[in-house]
């Protein structure tokens, strides 16, 4: 079979694979993405789904800033809003430590222009008296929300698609070398790509495409698992989650709670995360004891999946140290949701245009 | 029996009564777990104390059966460790996680036989979620367990070995039945006369009940296709077209549904046991070799959870699984029996074919439904959505169920995931099994946050070396 030849291949059709296919398809560029299984079905589609720079590092502030923006245009971009909803987002301190580090981190946050408040436990509490006195104070960031995961890799993928990017669904790339003065990319099913750029957009499968052109990332699989209620009056509109990483909460206004604070585990060959009971179990523990009115509920279902971890904990996202014409975009390290569409645009400005708007020195490989 | 050698049974139905036997039998103390407050599963299913109507009037023809299965199990329950009222809601690294009235437990087990039964295999109509509209099962557990009925004029809509039976013991017991309206037509049953005669008995009630209907005025209409259940607030009739293609009304205040029973697999599906699709029951049932072993190491499966047989075949199975675990485990079984149980069980298997042909599941009934037919009862999700998907065009139903939320609530598309796949296969145009089965996840059932919460082991080791 005859390589297919494109200009940019993308591996991996998370969001931002997929983002990052549409805003290069919109420029009109031909680009093809090869997906292992089907687009946003990894950690991009079952993670908790937050959007929020409430307690982001600094960092990330600009890119975050520049991906809510188009979170806002989600409808004019891929046609859904994929439940996107600027709810606000609460941190919650169960300490005085706590509390002073959120103030400090929050004037910093300032600087890059997210206005964030600090709330004390008695303006808590008169607004959110749900709150059990385990929360001490909060910070509070009115422009963070909350969407669906389930929907937003599919919508990029589906705008991806009309715009003109081909999308092969069940692909998983085994091998990516130098071809010429492009690439030659193979699948496990014997598809070949040809393309003079490409983007690792594997996620958690990222470190394995850098190595293939001897770049040594440390990525460990992190898998954050979830839990859903059965609907119950809408009470919490903000998005919350307690310092510590221990216990995070957002309900939807069908009435669903969706929440999380443990780890599932996952084979990185298989590709599954999968949620472990005794962990659930502790999440519910803990979560009722912040919030005690979740304790009469049902829960439904839980769940996992597999993102990659960095050591610092931010991105791996700029080009290959080794190779010219590679560009990596992975190991969000349980950010990726929030940042995702605009990794894509910032991606699709370094492909075409070699440098983006948007500063990414701080996630460039050679930092490890 | 030390603690690592524990079997566990799941359910105290025909299947997992008669495996509980065999064991007992060989001096061994397994632990039974079952959802009801008594054994006999829903097939057999007992009254509340106190409740006096005779097992005749109860079980009908079967009220021997019930009442020798329930003896067996009195006798053998000083020799389990029998724990009624108790769900078990997820598997894991052999570990059954329970939830009864004292909170939730873990069961570390050797050995899993899981006897988990069926339930009614429904499909939506439209009208369908009206206050009036029962399974068929339930209409009939309401009548056999409590002595109530669903309505004071009911009709039976469906097809399947229940609906004659069903509308039989309503009418029997007092209830006003206004018809018994059947999917299946006369010339489904036809071609297949000679594998109907091996069931025998079964197929002579069968006929008795449709015989016994008609002599006492109940309406009987084959081939029939339902419109929808109408209705304000709740039920006032329902609307249906007769095998000649005339549109009729009928009023009633109940309807009782179903085509026959279903498997209950996600245990399995939990325990590791590989799914395949089953082109007869046109679903994905765990897979089992013929002496009752799952795929997964040490799991065996019995009863209608490992493909629907019915009750008789049940108690074979469970018997046949548990001689095959003890056999596993190096003790000598009388293998004589072990190989009459099989070929019993074959020549059930040729009735169970022909009663599928005989009474067929009514294909390209939900495909056809409107797009404004609610499918998925729990999330309010309709055909339309589950064709379109927000317009993402799902291919496979996990797909479908991410955009939709098809499947997503209490029940875990357990009622409306038949349905929904049907719906997706044939907008896609692709054959049933390639748009695959919703993976069952934990907790099957719903599950308490406080009560669960309270039995949170938060080692904080553990927690860090996760």
């Amino acid at each position: 079979m005859k390589p297919i030849e494109t200009e940019v291949a993308i591996i991996g059709g998370g969001i931002a694979g997929c983002s990052t296919a549409l805003h290069v398809a919109l420029r009109g560029v031909p680009v093809v993405l090869l997906e292992k299984r089907q687009p946003g079905a990894a950690a991009s589609g079952v993670n908790f789904g937050g959007v929020r720079r409430n307690g982001r590092a600094l960092e990330e502030l600009a890119l975050a800033a520049r991906s809510i923006d188009i979170w806002h245009n989600l409808p004019e971009l891929v046609g859904n809003d994929c439940e996107y909803a600027m709810t606000g987002h609460l941190k919650v301190a169960r300490n005085e430590e706590d509390m002073e580090a959120m103030a400090a981190h929050a004037e910093a946050q300032a600087a890059y222009g997210c206005e964030v408040e600090m709330i004390s436990r008695n303006a808590l509490l008169a607004r959110y008296p749900w709150f059990s006195d385990l929360a001490f104070g909060a910070a509070w960031c009115p422009t963070d929300g909350q969407a669906n995961p389930r929907l937003l890799g599919p919508s990029f993928a589906h705008a991806a698609r009309r715009a003109g990017a081909i999308i092969h669904e069940n692909e998983p790339v085994t091998s990516l070398e130098k071809d010429g003065d492009g690439f030659l990319l193979r699948s496990e099913n014997g598809l070949e790509i040809r393309a003079r750029q490409v983007v690792n957009a594997a996620g958690a499968w990222g470190a394995r495409v850098a190595s293939w052109l001897g770049e040594a990332v440390e990525l460990w699989p992190m898998m954050p698992q979830m839990v859903v209620t059965e609907p119950v009056p809408y009470f919490i509109e903000p998005a919350l989650g307690v310092v510590g990483g221990d216990v995070y909460v957002r309900q939807i206004p069908r009435g669903n709670l969706i929440f999380g604070g443990r780890s599932g585990t996952a084979n990185l060959d298989e590709g599954f995360g999968h949620a472990i009971t005794e962990e659930t179990l502790c999440t519910l523990q803990r979560t009722a004891l912040v919030i005690p009115r979740m304790a009469d509920v049902n829960i439904i279902r839980m769940w996992s999946g597999v993102e990659g971890c960095t050591p610092d904990q931010l991105p791996v996202l700029g080009l290959s140290a080794t190779t010219p014409g590679v560009i990596h975009a992975f190991g969000f390290s349980g950010h990726g949701f929030c940042l995702g569409p605009g990794v894509g645009a910032v991606v699709s400005e370094l492909v075409l245009d070699g440098a983006s708007k948007t500063p990414t020195e701080a996630f460039n490989i050679s930092r490890f | 029996m030390s603690d690592d050698d524990t079997i566990l049974i799941i359910g105290a139905g025909p299947a997992g009564t008669r495996a509980a036997e065999v064991l007992t039998g060989q001096g061994l103390r397994p632990i039974l777990v079952d959802e009801a407050p008594a054994s006999g599963g829903q097939v057999y299913r007992r009254q509340p104390p106190g409740f006096k109507r005779s097992a005749k009037l109860r079980y009908g023809f079967e009220a021997g059966k019930a009442e020798a299965l329930h003896a067996c199990f009195d006798n053998l329950r000083e020799r389990l460790d029998y724990r009624p009222e108790n769900s078990v809601w997820s598997i894991e690294n052999s570990t059954a996680f329970t939830l009864d009235p004292n909170g939730v437990d873990r069961i570390p087990f050797k050995s899993l036989l899981l006897c988990t039964g069926g339930v009614d295999r429904v499909l939506p109509i439209p009208g369908w979620t009206l206050p009036g509209v029962y399974t068929m099962g339930g209409a009939q557990i309401a009548l056999k367990a409590q002595g109530c009925t669903i309505g004071r004029r009911v009709v039976f809509l469906g097809s399947g070995p229940l609906l004659y039976l069903v509308a039989y013991q309503y009418a029997h017991a007092g209830g006003s039945v206004a018809a018994v309206l059947d999917t299946a037509r006369l010339r489904d049953a036809l071609p297949v006369i000679p594998g109907l005669l091996a069931g025998g008995l079964t197929l002579a009630k069968g006929l008795w009940y449709q015989n016994w209907l008609r002599l006492n005025g109940v309406a009987l209409r084959r081939g029939v296709q339902p419109i929808r259940v109408e209705g304000d607030d709740r039920v006032s009739g329902l609307r249906y077209r007769t095998a000649g293609g005339r549109e009729n009304h009928i009023t009633c205040d109940a309807v009782g549904l179903g085509w026959g029973v279903k498997p209950e697999c996600q245990l399995a599906e939990l325990a590791g046991c590989e799914m395949e699709f089953n082109a007869m029951a046109r679903q994905w049932l765990p897979s089992s070799d013929v002496d009752g072993r799952a795929s997964a190491d040490g799991v065996y499966l019995a009863g209608d959870g490992a493909g629907v047989m019915g009750a008789d075949a049940a108690e074979y199975r469970g018997e046949l699984a548990a001689l095959t675990l003890l056999a596993d485990r190096g003790v000598a079984i009388d293998t004589a029996r072990h190989g009459n149980l099989k070929s019993r069980l074959r020549r059930l298997m040729r009735f169970r074919i022909a009663l599928e042909r005989a009474l067929p599941y009514p294909e390209g009934l939900a495909a056809a439904l409107p797009d404004d037919t609610i499918v998925c009862r729990c999330e309010g999700v309709t055909a339309g959505d589950i064709r379109h998907g927000q317009a993402l065009e799902p291919q496979e139903i996990n797909r479908a169920k991410a955009f939709t939320r098809m499947g997503m609530g209490r029940c875990q598309g357990r009622m409306c995931g038949i349905a929904a796949t049907e719906i997706l296969a044939h907008r896609k145009g692709v054959p049933l099994a390639e748009v695959g089965r919703l993976r069952g996840q934990a907790p099957i059932k719903p599950l308490n946050i406080f009560i669960a919460g309270e039995a949170a082991d938060d080692d904080p080791d553990r927690a860090a070396s996760i």
